[in-house]
């Protein structure tokens, strides 16, 4: 498997220089990058994943390659909008978009700073669901740029909560059911193999995108994540995704997690409902009504 | 499976308790400790063994919890001085109470049948039963089971106070100038995710995640989770604050002691209007048998309240065939286009009256 990354930040250059370490065996980090791994672990024997975890790429602008480019409304925000460049963390490069689906999300990037709520039926059909703070699902979460933690105990159930608008999602570990409903973070279901966490996810709502550019996905949608410990700082996190109502075949993206490490480093809130109020309903508000 | 159906409208949400009569306050009995926990009468026998402690040593208070109970927050004024109930008056207390949150009823006239919205289907049927102690009152501290009198608030504080009542007279006749006129919770900002957790109509679910080091506590609204350091260390500056506030834990014996502060200043944040500055709640999880774990919290604020105040709740273990499924509230709240637009429409007819605001808070509000 080829990994590209981003080599920005003092840790980042360190994990890039250790690419040339030899291929690893058995059940670690199956990444080149990264050297062999035992990791420490929970009394259950298995890989102890808890921390707080944070990616460093900026594939939440574009999972692909991207040039630098100005945000919506550089005539407001300027360079504060701007969205830096970055590698893909897809494998191979591209997303293998059918046809009709890659016109989508010509179309979905086009109207990403749109927004339209006046119709329940139409509500999510235009606009960046990041942009009206809505919970991001999965894969996307994770490479969101805020932080993460889990919170890996001795019952059979896994928390991972997100800073961004405080999602959270519960990995339920060898369960065996079936989604029973579609959520904006899905179903996840886990199991271990090796030292690697897998998680099974199913059951996400269509309306997730995959990044600002207007990757998407269809509600046949299907990841399949794996977590697994690459130093004491570092998860190597891969995802393999299908879905076959909108790609021509299944398809991995990879990066790395770095461990926060800042000390008494918290998951502090970001609940940005009220940052996003005004876009969505400020068009319905009482007419010379004083904005507050 | 009344869990999926999470996403319906957060408008009627009601925390047990506040919407009755208005405070009247005897008896106080300042600084009294809060009474011992009663033994729930002839469920001793059917006791499980207590579960021991996580591999790393602390009490495992791990699983998910359902805090429902018909028992109010406050007690009714026509129980003064009647702390808990013998078994013929718990009956009748239980039998009013089921009377009273019961959605399949048809008295009132057609107003108040649409008022009740959804029918009992949507709702928490653990929420038709008082607490086991046959207490009636959730409040333990003071001793009449009331939230004490305020202190004298300044001309700000009451300013900001009337400015909410005004919004909330606004919201309740049908003509909310704009989303800001909604509480929190219509508006999907907080629910039962920031302390201290009441019990409402549904969805009272809180799901407990230990690790070594922390105790992560998701209620069902918002999908949110606060997560509580265990090590001891200093509470945020004060200039950081937060919606839920800024957490610190640490095990007393078998209980999980929470101290929470550092609450955003955001109206509506703080419980009930307290001040942020010097608002401290400090909450108590004691497991008592496997299916039972006693919630007691306190509210210590000096510039709102004239003494500190003390509730308990008994959590229930939820059966584990029945899992607590993602609340989404914000992703799909038409709630707030219908309420705009509605009033929108309404002011067009010339409907623009707004009653008085009586001062009680409407469904919702915290």
């Amino acid at each position: 498997m080829r990994l590209v990354m981003t080599c920005v930040g003092t840790a980042v250059v360190l994990a890039c220089l250790s690419m040339a370490a030899p291929p690893v065996v058995g059940q670690q980090a199956s990444s080149p990058q990264f050297p062999p791994y035992r990791p420490a672990r929970m009394a259950d024997g298995h890989p102890d994943l808890n921390g707080l975890w944070q990616a460093l790429v900026t594939a939440n602008i574009d999972v692909q390659d991207h040039e630098a480019r100005p945000g919506p409304h550089p005539e407001i925000v300027g360079a504060y909008g701007g969205e830096p460049p970055g590698q893909s963390i897809v494998e191979g490069g591209d997303i293998p978009y059918q046809t009709w689906a890659l016109a989508k999300k010509k179309e979905n990037f086009e109207k990403r700073a749109t927004v339209d709520v006046s119709n329940d039926k139409t509500w999510h059909a235009v606009g960046d669901p990041e942009l009206k703070c809505y919970m991001p699902g999965v894969p996307r979460a994770t490479y969101m740029p805020f932080p993460f933690q889990i919170v890996q105990g001795s019952s059979p159930y896994i928390l991972i909560a997100y800073q961004f608008t405080s999602a959270t999602r519960t990995i339920r570990m060898n369960w065996k059911g079936d989604a029973p409903t579609d959520a904006w973070m899905g179903w996840s279901r886990g199991r271990w193999e090796g030292d690697s966490l897998v998680v099974d996810v199913t059951g996400q709502r269509e309306e997730t995108w995959l990044d600002r550019t207007g990757d998407f996905h269809s509600d046949a949608f299907h990841v399949v994540e794996r977590y697994t410990p690459a130093s004491p700082y570092h998860l190597l996190y891969e995802a393999t995704i299908e879905d076959p109502k909108v790609y021509t075949r299944p398809w991995k993206m990879s990066f790395p997690l770095y461990r926060r490490m800042e000390k008494n480093v918290q998951l502090l809130e970001f609940k940005c409902v009220s940052f996003t109020e005004e876009l969505l309903y400020g068009k319905f508000r009482q007419p010379n009504g004083d904005v507050k | 499976m009344k869990h999926r159906l999470s996403t319906s409208a957060p408008f009627y949400v009601v925390v047990a308790g506040l919407m009755l009569a208005p405070i009247t306050i005897t008896g106080q009995t300042p600084g009294a400790k809060a009474a011992p926990t009663k033994a729930a009468p002839g469920k001793a026998a059917a006791k499980k063994a207590m579960p021991g402690r996580t591999p790393w040593g602390d009490p495992d208070l791990q699983g998910v919890w359902n805090d429902a109970t018909g028992t109010p927050l406050q007690r009714p004024n026509g129980l003064a001085g009647k702390d808990v109930l013998n078994d013929e008056e718990a009956a009748a207390f239980q039998e009013q109470t089921v009377f009273d949150l019961t959605r399949d009823r048809r008295d009132g006239g057609s107003a108040a049948d649409v008022n009740r919205a959804y029918n009992e289907h949507w709702m928490d049927a653990r929420r038709l039963k008082i607490t086991s102690d046959h207490r009636t009152s959730l409040i333990v501290d003071p001793a009449d089971g009331r939230i004490p009198s305020l202190v004298p608030l300044s001309p700000e504080r009451q300013q900001v106070r009337a400015a909410r009542a005004e919004a909330n007279a606004r919201f309740a006749a049908g003509l909310p100038k704009d989303h800001l006129d909604m509480s929190l919770p219509v508006r999907c900002i907080i629910r039962t995710d920031s302390p201290p957790y009441l019990p409402t109509i549904y969805n009272n679910d809180f799901h407990i995640f230990q690790s070594p080091g922390f105790v992560a506590i998701a209620p069902e609204m918002i999908h949110s989770a606060r997560i509580i350091p265990l090590d001891g260390r200093p509470h945020l500056r004060n200039n950081l604050n937060q919606w839920l506030g800024d957490t610190r834990g640490r095990f007393d014996g078998n209980t999980l002691v929470v101290e929470t502060t550092n609450f955003r200043s955001d109206d509506g944040v703080v419980f009930q209007g307290g001040n942020p500055a010097t608002y401290k709640i400090t909450e108590r999880f004691t497991r008592v048998d496997a299916d039972t774990l006693n919630y007691e919290f306190t509210i210590e604020d000096p510039a709102t309240w004239t003494r500190p105040w003390t509730a308990r709740i008994p959590w229930t273990k939820i059966d584990p065939g029945e899992q607590m499924y993602e609340y989404a509230c914000h992703e799909d709240n038409f709630d707030i286009v219908h309420f705009l637009t509605g009033a929108r429409v309404r002011e067009k007819r010339g409907e623009t009256a707004v009653p008085r605001p009586t001062g009680s808070a409407p469904a919702g509000e915290r």
